[in-house]
This record gives C-alpha cells, structure tokens and sequence, in this order.
C-alpha cells in the first residue's frame, strides 16, 4: 500500500511539474522605441496567496498608468502603442526565472513590475542584469535587491523589511509599550523580520523579552503554546509583534482573540499586513494593532480620488501594492518620454537621484547608491469596528514617517 | 503546572480535529480500502460552506453545524455512485488519483470564486467568552469542541459496536469475503459509509471555521499530518484513528512548548512518531498485519 502512496505522490507532482510554454519571436528596429512601442511586464502571482494583494488588479493598475499617460500626453507622447504582457510566477524563484527571461527575449518587455516573493525576486534582479533590461520590484520585502543582490538595472520601489521594522517596531516602542514578544514564522522572511525588529526595537529603547519561531508551515494552524506563553513572561510584554503573513497571519489573529490577550494587557503589532488582510479578518478582530503602511488609500483627497477610479475598474479599494505598480509604470513611461528612448542605459540615468512626487509617492526620490526608491510610510491602526464608515476604510494613520527616515542608508553591500 | 495543562488542553483541542479527520478516514479506508486524498478538500468545504450560509443566507454557526455535514455527506455518496464505485475494484492507486484530482478541482473551484484570501468567520456569541477553571481560564469555544468531538467519536464507536449496522460495517471491514457468505448485502453499505466518512470531514471544517483561517488551501496542510495519524493509529483501525489523532494534537503542542530549542524537532515530531511507531509496529499501533493475500 505505501509503496503504492509513494508512486502515486510522484505521479501526481509529475503532473504538477508541466508547465507550457509560449509566444513568438520579436523583431527588433533601430528606432529610438524597440519595435516602435512601450511593453510593459507584469510579472506576480495570479492564482496563489499574494493573488488579492496585487495580482491581476495590479495589472489594472498598470492599465490606468498607460491610458492616464496617454490621456496627458496626447499627441507629444513618445508612442501610443503601449501594451501590457503578464505572467503568473506562482511564488516559484524557478518559474519566475524563465519567465521573466521569456518576457524581456520574446514578449520584447521593456520592464519588469512588481514579482512578491523574495527568492523570486532576487532571480529576476539576476536576468535583468543580465539581459540589461529595467525591473521595478514593488511586491518583495528584501533587502538583499538593494544590499547584494543590487545591480544597474534593478530598482526597489515600494518597501522592504528595514522599513516595516524600523516604522513598527520603532514606533510602537515609543508610543505603546516597550516590552516585546516577537513570534515569527521560521523561515528567511520570519527570521529577516525578526532580526530587523529586535535591532529596532532595541533601538528605541525596548527589551524583546521573548522570542519564539513557529512551524513554517504551521500545518496544524495552531499558535496556542505560544499565545498562552506571551503574558507569562517577565517581564510582561506590552506588546506582540507577529511576523506572520496571510492565511498564517489570520490563524494567529483569531486565536490571539480568542486568548483574549489584548484584555490581558498584551496588545498586538503586525510586521507585514495588507488591506486585504484587514478586509478578511475583520477591523473587529484587529481592532487596536499598529503597522507600517507604505500607502494608505484614504489618507488624503489625491490617494482617495485614485483608489475611487481603482475601484470602478477592480470593485475593490487599492492596496499599497496596487498603487505602487501604478506609480512605477507612470515614473518609468514619464523617464522614456524624457530620455526619448527606451534604450534601458539611457532610462535609468534619467531615473538615477530624480526627486518625484505623485499618488504613491510622497517626497519620493529615487536613489542612485543603491537604486532604493525612498518615500512617505505610514504608521497605522486598525479602526474599531464603530469609527469603521465605510467598507475598505479601516486604518487611522497615528504617524508620518519622513522618507529620509523611513529607509536605511544606502547599503556597504551594494556595488553596482 | 498551570502552563502545562493549557498547552496539555490546546493539544487535545488540536487532536480533535485531527481524531475527526482520521476517523472518517479510518471508516471509508476499512470498508472501501480507498485512501480518500480529497478529505481535506472536504474538510475545507465545510468550513467554507459555514461562511457562505452565514454571509449569503444569515444561516448561524449551529444550523451550519447540522447542514454542512449533511449535505457534504450526501455530495460525498454522490461522488462514490458517480465515480469512485467504478474505481474500486483496480488497483487503489486509480481512487488514490482520482481523489487528488478531485482535491484540485475542488480548490480551485473555490478559488476562483472566492479568492485565496481568508475568509471572516466570527465565534458564535454564546461561546465566545472564556471558562474559569480555577488555575487557568481557557476561551469557552475550545471547550466546546473538546466536548463535542469526544461525543461524536463516543457516538460513532457506540454505533459501531452496539448496533446492527455498525456489526454490518465492521464485519464488511475485517473479512469482506466471508460477510457477503452469510448473505449481507455489503455493497448497500458502501455508498453510506463514504458518505458518513466525508461528513465527519465536514463537521471538522464548521468547527474550525470560527478558529482557523477559511481559505481554499485550508485542508491541503492539515491532510498531511492527517494521513501520519492513520498510519500511526493504524490504517483502517477505528479506535487507533482516534487514539492517534488526540496523542499527536498533545505530542506536538508539548513539542512546540518544552522543545522550541530545537526547532527542527518540534516542526518534525509528527513525522518522528510515525518513523518510530513503524519501526516498531509496521502496521500501526492499533492495526494488525494483513494476511497474505
């Protein structure tokens, strides 16, 4: 029977393993465009866990980027044919690999946007300077693309690790309770986070009294050992930061509820949270956390008139995600509409140092050190459900963090 | 003390799900020898199903309880006439297929009309509070279904021994051949007891509906260490499905509160067990080995 098991699992992850391939040759032209157009790569999850987050409605937003330009640049544009390619990397560095090797050779891509998932991102950062071809990373939270991994043609757009800890654990030492428990996924992202929190946390003056890295994955979905530890400790932690994403996140917030810690005097930080996961759990069941947001879509009249376009195309309320991708398409069409080119060279010097200012971007600047896009990010917290007046609107921004602090310094690590 | 019976009670809480998970598991293996891989994909429509009747239609978590198990049973009889029945008599890697590809598209099904992100399920409000147990308090929900698992897995070994057709099922299971000699209808048993099976799944999936994540992918985790519970309890061993699923909920919540020094332990011990419990007892620590065919 067992061995009967075994080959059927290998059968079956056969199965798994066949993926198709497709798309003709471009021709190339000696024009100042390729092919005498714009094509832009979106290159993310379309089907797995980061789908809501960003996925295909990130593609929209990146839609709205090319007709907005349009619509402002009319006839002077640099061309009017600008079309959009996707593909689905489901999380795999492997897949998002050949992929985006299959864009920027025969799809013709100009740009690579978006790619979550780390291990993924970081392959891509590797074909885009091999093939010299640009790439705005927007859904991975390393370092490492503007650390080590950096390079001429790679650019990191949205937030990274450095930034949710140092405005969370930062922040929330200061203004909530300075005594931690940090409870991570134990993996690479969990112990990044972990590390970056303890060094922020630290920082500003608090203790990490405890620290513990769950399962990864955590298959029975049950975090009660260490729910149960958090207010036994000593001293009592103020605060648990949890450094769990999606679904892992949800299983931790509902059973943090359920132990009612927050009545227990423990209250609750998150390293990494989108929109989408407030809108899944409830801003009641996370009513009181704080953290870092690089875009909160009702922070302003500007975020709100984008996030109301948004939501005629999508039924949903942008993520920072969402408006990020849309920021990136905008700066890289506005730099070939400049530069007159798309010739990748010429593009990023137009980029390098430039100051820029729009929906997503506040303060933004694009540095040319190591390739880090700096900007405004948000300290924010869940809303209890009575202040919540309208679907989507859950967070109040306690804080602005000031782009010049919001980022690390360029990185010794980067040599481009 | 007080720290050791929370993580001792967490751990029976874990195990509740996992002895209802096994036990249907348990009964469709001993009567139908088929490995159901799509239980989890059962165990998620439950849960799911909750939301949708409580989202959609205003249907609380009780009636849910009741519906869910019910209407996936009867989905899941439909199943075994449909397709699995016409399986079973090859060899069990073609249902062992057929209940993978089913798990796919039962996911995805769902996937695609509710996307991947969790979805809200709040406790029901006369147990969302906590119970004073003198040296600890503990949220009155995990009580709840401490209580009732063990009465539904009290329930079915009651009906297994005690009555009529559970003395059917349980000969059917332990020398097929020699039942259908004494002229019982065997084959009328099958399509029931898949269905039954599939229900306990369901039920599983309401109750953790409340306390864990609803997502599509929400059984495709779990049924790992499902299968290790029925290997360690012994495959198709009633009481060794339940037995193993409450022993592994407590070897690992003990794992991950006395062992977090050693990481790679505490995320692996379920699997150490089953390695163990082989070496020493290939069938399982409640099965018995087959005779040779």
């Amino acid at each position: 029977m067992r061995r009967t098991v075994g080959v059927a699992a290998a059968s079956a992850a056969a199965m798994v393993l066949v993926a198709g391939c497709g798309g003709g040759p471009q021709s190339g032209g000696d024009q100042k465009l390729t092919g005498d157009k714009i094509v832009l790569g979106v290159l993310n999850d379309q089907s797995g866990a980061y789908s809501e987050l960003s996925g295909k409605n990130s593609v929209k937003a990146v839609e709205m980027a090319i007709a907005d330009f349009k619509a402002k640049h009319g006839d002077k544009a640099v061309t009017k044919d600008i079309t959009v390619e996707t593909a689905d990397h489901q999380n795999k560095p492997d897949i998002a690999n050949s992929k985006a090797a299959e864009m920027y050779d025969r799809k013709g891509v100009d740009l690579i946007l978006d790619v979550p998932t780390s291990s993924a991102a970081l392959k891509v950062a590797d074909v885009a300077k091999e093939k010299k071809k640009l790439y705005f990373n927007i859904g991975a939270a390393t370092t490492d693309l503007t650390g080590k991994s950096c390079n001429k043609y790679t650019f990191h757009y949205a937030y990274d690790t450095y930034m949710l800890a140092n405005g969370t654990g930062k922040t929330t030492t200061e203004q909530i309770g300075k005594n931690w428990y940090i409870l991570y996924p134990n993996y690479a992202f969990g112990q990044d986070m972990e590390k970056s929190f303890s060094a922020a946390i630290t920082q500003a003056g608090g203790t990490v009294v405890g620290k513990d890295g769950a399962p990864f994955p955590n298959t029975s979905g049950d975090y009660s050992t260490f729910l149960l530890k958090a207010p036994t400790l000593n001293p009592k932690p103020q605060v648990l930061g949890t450094m769990q994403a999606g679904a892992e996140l949800v299983n931790v917030v509902k059973q943090y509820n359920e132990f009612k810690l927050r009545e227990k005097g423990v209250g609750l930080a998150v390293g990494l949270m989108f929109l989408t996961d407030i809108h899944s759990l409830t801003p009641a069941a996370l009513a009181g956390t704080t953290y870092t947001d690089a875009w909160y879509w009702n922070f302003d009249a500007k975020n709100r008139e984008f996030a109301d376009r948004f939501q005629k195309e999508t039924n949903a309320r942008p993520t920072f995600a969402h408006a990020a991708n849309y920021s990136a398409a905008t700066q890289y069409l506005e730099a070939v509409q400049a530069a007159g080119t798309d010739d990748a060279d010429a593009v990023v010097k137009n980029l390098e140092g430039k100051t820029v200012e729009d929906v997503f971007l506040r303060n933004g600047k694009i540095r040319a050190e190591d390739h880090r896009v700096v900007h405004d990010a948000y300290l924010a917290q869940v809303k209890p459900q009575s202040e919540v007046s309208e679907p989507w609107d859950y967070v109040k921004v306690l804080k602005t963090i000031p782009a010049a602090e919001a980022f690390r310094a360029p990185s010794s690590d980067c040599k481009m | 003390m007080t720290g050791f019976l929370q993580n001792t009670f967490n751990g029976l809480v874990s195990g509740a799900f996992y002895a209802l998970l096994a036990l249907g598991l348990a009964v469709i293996f001993g009567m139908l020898r088929v490995v159901n891989f799509a239980h989890g994909a059962f165990y998620m429509l439950g849960a799911f199903g909750a939301y949708v009747l409580l989202t959609e239609a205003g249907v609380p978590f009780w009636a849910a309880l009741v519906i869910m198990p019910v209407g996936l049973g009867l989905l899941g009889m439909a199943l075994e006439r449909a397709f699995i029945h016409r399986l079973t008599r090859l060899d069990p890697l073609y249902n062992f297929l057929l209940t993978f590809g089913l798990t796919l598209i039962l996911q995805d099904l769902v996937k695609l009309r509710y996307g991947v992100q969790s979805s809200p399920y709040a406790t029901p409000s006369a147990l969302s509070g906590t119970v004073d147990f003198g040296i600890f308090d503990f949220p009155a929900y995990r009580v709840f279904i401490l209580g009732f698992a063990l009465a539904v897995c009290v329930g079915v070994w009651w009906v297994l021994t005690r009555t009529r057709i559970g003395m059917v099922v349980r000969a059917a299971t332990e020398r097929p051949e020699l039942t259908r000699a004494f002229g019982i209808d065997v084959g009328r048993w099958v399509t029931p007891v898949f269905g039954f099976g599939i229900g306990l799944a369901g039920l599983a999936g309401v109750l953790a509906a409340p306390m864990r994540a609803v997502n599509p992918l929400m059984g495709a985790d779990l049924i790992i260490v499902v299968f290790a519970v029925v290997v360690i309890g012994g495959l198709g061993s009633i009481f060794g499905s339940v037995a193993a699923g409450f022993g592994i909920g407590l070897v690992q919540a003990w794992g991950e509160a006395y062992l977090s020094a050693f990481p790679i332990v505490s995320q692996t011990i379920v699997f150490i067990v089953m390695a163990v419990v082989l070496l020493w007892r290939p069938a399982g620590l409640f099965g018995r080995e087959e005779a040779p065919a």
